[in-house]
């Protein structure tokens, strides 16, 4: 069985005759996968339109990525399901969940089952997830306002991330997250630049807000690229992707330091 | 003997006449959905027809079996190269090299190879996959330069120069004190038009065929598809569909023949219609370009010299190329005085996917080049951008590298000064964050943005050239009904989206003096309009119909008289108990044919536009956005204001679209983005704003002084956004479309091979 849930990925499959499924089950009109609580906790209905995330993400840098995604037309049906169904690294709000260390919450006939993101995705387009589930929601904890994600393509919108970056610092849990998109198979967590990007928290103190020095800054961008395991393709270079990564890597830890 | 068109005021005003801003009258259904488009056509009971591509740059057919798909349900006709009834091949301008199907060896990938029709698409494709093909693969060639090289294998039996223009012009030897010297390369753009290749054959009780089609000229598609079909032409009809885009792309044919061979076979209608990503791969693109271009000059900055050679792609079939590559060479030096010049220009024969007419047709490629050139000589001589094209611009009466004197033009200085006048745009600062490159995606707050500002001029026949028999038929009738008096016009001219069929309701309107005009659905059963392209319909069709209005005016004039009655104070509809009907063919003044030292009075007349590109440029991570681009350019007379600003900005867009973003990227032979989700034309967020002035300086020959307007927009914007992004990053970006690549690493863009500009580049050294 195939979900359509705001059709934007699958109609596309159907239209370049990459799938032909005997039968497909819309589910955009079920209320219980459309809803968002928080508490401290945010538990987001696979559902949720990027439309609807403008107002209400339960995180800064969920909402900036559903601002840059398509058109108004794409944010008006897409969903953070589809999303997540289609597991593509060029996905805009999976670097996030990544960052966010979400968790993809299944279910089937047989149960229910929490995958940490880290573990959902396992290749471009392919994810744990089985046949016969469907995903119900994801999860994470709210972490703040220093949160960013940004994506570089060489057109300014509905254009496909060439490589993207989201970095999350929870202050108060003392954690710092980066996701790296569209620069390998899957999203990739830059550990090393997570570990640098602590140190300099641990230093400034993670309660106040500061401004990075810009060897910093550049040394977290190196760290961030040297992560990466980008490929060349039609849409940018491998050795684009990297030095992208870099400034963003750099920009995004600027810009969220500062933040409170 | 020519008639004045009606005093104005004389009696009741006409509205919608010359001159005035008139809506498109396909406008509304177009926004709303509502209007049929060549892929829209239906008919109770019609087949689909598809086809089968070669998944080969270069090889033999071994074997082509059949039976198979042919079997399948659903299948009701499975043609190869030995279906085609009569000739087997067809091409534009005499070329005729290419194959209606296959003819035992494939040369592009993509080529047609066999058709099928079938009760639903679904079966039709299915079949294509069922036909048996065995391929032996040959070593294929895919850089121009190699193909033109003696020793290069032939590609096909006419070889590999497609064509070759050699111009010569003063002193070849001349000397100069400032020379700047550079490589560029153009890659391949696309025409991107909306609407899909479609069509709808339907076979006829006398044996011939109707075809309802997206084209751009309707008689051209006639001449090739006949002889294919083995009809004398009186057999076929062509009727104009809906038109969604063609920019060139539809001046060849893609479905035309295959549907009307399937429709005979079947004796049923037979609809066709590409997909997306078969479309990209069913249409010629613009000629990727490699230019070796020396400009000399004084200390004071005034152009001695220009030396270029030009390498034109074009891909495993002529197409157009011949007359690519002739304007290519014609322009190479730009809208300036040149004393000397030596140009050598050839079109090479590949295995890459064929190109051919795209808007602005070679003009935009030099262009480019010698625009980059203008700037380098600018900085030698330690003169602005503006300073060094006033300087060196025509004026009326200079003669361009082919000795043709300007006619009817604003001077080039005059362009450009109105145009550098045009007031800029506000600080990259006080733009809003989606306006700041990347910003809409959030890479940027301000951080690395560094603005630019790019000058660039650029010129191009309006109608065809060198010698070609041009013309445009019009039948007008005028009638009066119930309501009064009407007037139908009947043309074959192609609307495809430039707005001729405003201009002729204007034209109509003008000279009649009524408001009551109705258009005739543009088919072949009136003369031929000639092609849509060169920016000529307007002046073709546009004097046509101004001569047929005003041979029905002398008719109405005479039956007055005869009266005694004044036609300005008699209601029309008393003069027509019968109607009048007038047919006129216009023909353009003669044109010469080129001369072996290329020197010619080749052309009709020239458009001409400067350009003025702002961008701001995120110089860490190499992203574009451009800010405004401002305009002058001389249209002669604008006879719909408004459908001028329309292609002053759609061609601006264009332009912006290949200076930053659009091309296709083929990998040996084959399009590797062949889809709009990376195949990337602007959008609102990359398209800027567009300042333009509207300069009317007409040209003793158009139609009320009106020039073309189409094309001059996309020549020369490429080249200024170019220019300010090089002024913003401080880099030589000799390549289009600029990558983010090209900006942060600065790569280079050579050939690797060694062509002193003017050489012939049939005799061109690796290294
Ligand atoms: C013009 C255009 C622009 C786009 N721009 C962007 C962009 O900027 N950034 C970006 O990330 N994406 C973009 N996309 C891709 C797409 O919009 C997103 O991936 C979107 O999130 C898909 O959501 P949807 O609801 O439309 O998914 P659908 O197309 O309905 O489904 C996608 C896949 O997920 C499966 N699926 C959907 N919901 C569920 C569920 N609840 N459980 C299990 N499986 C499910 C479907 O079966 C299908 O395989 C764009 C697409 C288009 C056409």
């Amino acid at each position: 069985m195939t979900v359509l849930a705001g059709g934007t990925d699958l109609m596309v499959e159907l239209n370049f005759g990459r799938r032909r499924p005997e039968h497909i089950v819309a589910i955009d009109r079920v209320g219980e996968l459309a809803g968002i609580e928080r508490n401290g906790h945010v538990r987001m209905g696979a559902g949720v339109t990027y439309t609807r995330m403008l107002a209400d993400a339960g995180s800064q840098a969920l909402a900036e990525a559903a601002r840059t995604i398509g058109s108004p037309q794409i944010r008006n049906a897409g969903t953070i399901g589809g999303n997540l169904g289609t597991a593509s690294p060029a996905g805009d709000t999976l670097p996030v969940l990544a960052a966010l260390e979400a968790t993809v919450v299944l279910r089937s006939k047989a149960g229910e089952r929490r995958v940490p993101f880290a573990d959902y995705m396992t290749g471009p387009k392919k994810s744990v997830r089985r046949a016969d589930e469907l995903i119900v929601a994801a999860e994470w904890d709210e972490a703040g306002p220093a949160q960013t994600y940004m994506f570089v393509s060489t057109r300014n919108a509905m254009a496909i991330s060439i490589a993207g970056l989201a970095m999350v610092v929870d202050r108060a849990r003392k954690r710092v997250g980066i996701g790296l998109g569209s620069c390998g198979p899957t999203i990739i967590r830059p550990a090393d630049a997570e570990g640098f990007a602590r140190g300099l928290f641990d230093e400034a103190g993670w309660e106040r807000p500061h401004r990075p020095s810009e060897s910093a800054a550049k040394e977290l961008g190196r760290l961030v690229a040297a992560a990466a395991r980008p490929i060349d393709d039609v849409r940018g270079t491998a050795a684009y992707r990297r030095h992208a990564l870099a400034v963003m890597g750099a920009r995004a830890l600027s810009r969220v330091a500062q933040i409170a | 003997m020519t008639l004045a068109p009606p005093r104005p005021g004389a009696r009741v005003k006409v509205r919608g006449v010359i001159g005035e801003p008139a809506p498109r009258e396909d406008a509304v259904p177009k926004v709303k959905g509502e209007f049929q488009y060549a892929s829209d056509l239906w008919r109770e009971g019609m087949l689909h027809g598809a086809t089968l591509r070669s998944p080969y740059p270069f090889a033999r057919i071994r074997k082509v079996d059949v039976s198979a798909a042919a079997k399948l349900p659903g299948v009701r006709a499975v043609l190869t190269q030995d279906d085609v009834p009569g000739k087997k091949t067809y091409g534009l301008m005499d070329r005729d090299d290419q194959p209606v199907l296959a003819d035992g060896y494939v040369r592009f990938v993509g080529e047609p190879v066999a058709v099928v029709a079938a009760d639903t698409i679904e079966q039709a494709r299915a079949a294509t996959k069922a036909i048996v093909l065995e391929y032996e693969v040959l070593e294929p060639t895919f850089d121009p330069i190699a193909a033109i090289q003696p020793s290069a294998a032939k590609l096909h039996p006419k070889g590999n120069v497609l064509e070759r223009v050699r111009i010569l012009h003063g002193d070849p030897a001349a000397k100069a004190d400032v020379v700047v010297e550079g490589e560029y390369e153009f890659a391949m753009q696309d025409q991107a038009a909306l609407g899909p290749e479609a069509g709808l054959a339907i076979p006829r009780e006398d044996g011939g065929v109707t075809l309802h089609v997206a084209t751009q000229w309707l008689h051209e598609d006639l001449d090739q598809l006949a002889p294919c079909l083995g009809l004398p032409e009186s057999k076929v009809r062509i009727v104009l569909s809906g038109v969604g885009g063609a920019f060139g792309a539809r001046e060849d044919t893609s479905i035309q023949i295959h549907a009307c061979l399937l429709a005979l076979k079947t004796r049923r209608a037979v609809r066709m219609t590409y997909g997306r990503e078969e479309s990209f791969f069913g249409h010629v693109h613009r000629h990727p370009a490699r230019l070796f271009y020396a400009h000399g000059a004084t200390k004071k900055g005034e152009l001695v010299f220009v030396r270029a050679t030009i390498v034109l792609d074009g891909g495993a079939y002529a197409s157009s190329s011949s007359a690519v590559v002739a304007n290519a060479g014609s322009f190479a030096a730009g809208p300036y005085r040149v004393p000397n010049a030596v140009v050598d220009c050839v079109g090479a024969r590949t295995n890459n996917p064929p190109t051919g007419a795209m808007r602005g047709f070679g003009a935009v490629q030099s262009c480019f080049a010698y625009e980059a050139q203008m700037d380098k000589l600018a900085k030698a001589c330690g003169l602005d951008a503006v300073e060094i094209r006033m300087r060196n611009g025509l004026v009326e009466g200079d003669a361009i590298i082919t000795s043709q004197p300007l006619v009817g033009s604003a001077p080039i200085a005059e362009i450009v000064r109105r145009c550098a006048s045009l007031p800029l745009p506000e600080t990259a600062a006080h733009r809003d964050q989606s306006e700041l490159p990347g910003g809409h995606a959030n890479v940027t707050r301000g951080e690395g943005v560094v603005r630019g500002v790019g000058y660039a001029v650029g010129f191009k026949n309006v109608c065809y050239s060198n010698g070609f028999d041009d013309f445009a038929t019009a039948r007008v009738r005028l009638f009066a009904d119930a309501e009064g008096p009407l007037a139908r016009v009947h043309t074959a001219a192609a609307e495809v989206g430039q707005g001729i069929n405003t201009v002729q309701l204007q034209i109509a309107r003008t000279e009649l003096g009524i408001e009551r005009v109705e258009l005739e659905t543009a088919d072949t059963n009136v003369g031929s309009a000639g092609s849509s392209s060169a920016s000529r319909q307007t002046w073709m069709t546009g004097h046509a119909v101004l001569q047929a209005c005003r041979e029905v005016r002398q008719e109405l004039v005479r039956r007055a008289e005869r009266e005694g009655l004044t036609l300005d104070r008699t209601d029309l509809a008393d003069l027509l108990d019968r109607p009048i009907e007038k047919t006129v063919t216009y023909r353009h003044q003669d044109t010469e044919k080129r001369r072996p030292d290329g020197q010619s009075r080749g052309h009709v007349a020239f458009m001409f536009a400067a350009h003025r590109a702002v961008v701001d440029v995120d110089v860490e991570t190499g992203l574009v956005k451009v800010v405004q681009v401002a305009t002058a350019q001389d249209v002669g007379k604008a006879i719909n204001p408004l459908g001028v600003i329309g292609q002053i900005e759609g061609g601006i867009a264009q332009g912006v679209g290949l200076a930053v973003m659009e091309e296709l990227i083929v990998e040996k032979g084959r399009i590797r983005n062949a889809s709009f989700t990376d195949y990337l034309i602007p959008t609102i967020l990359d398209m800027p704003p567009v300042i333009a002035d509207v300069i009317e300086h007409p040209h003793p020959d158009g139609p009320y002084g009106a020039k073309g307007v189409g094309e001059a927009p996309t020549i020369s914007s490429t080249a200024a956004v170019v220019a300010a992004i090089r002024a913003a990053t401080n880099r030589d970006l000799e390549r289009v479309p600029v990558r983010p690549d090209d900006i942060v690493f600065g790569t280079s863009s050579r050939s690797g091979w060694r062509i002193a500009p003017g050489d012939d580049p049939r005799r061109a050294v690796r290294g």
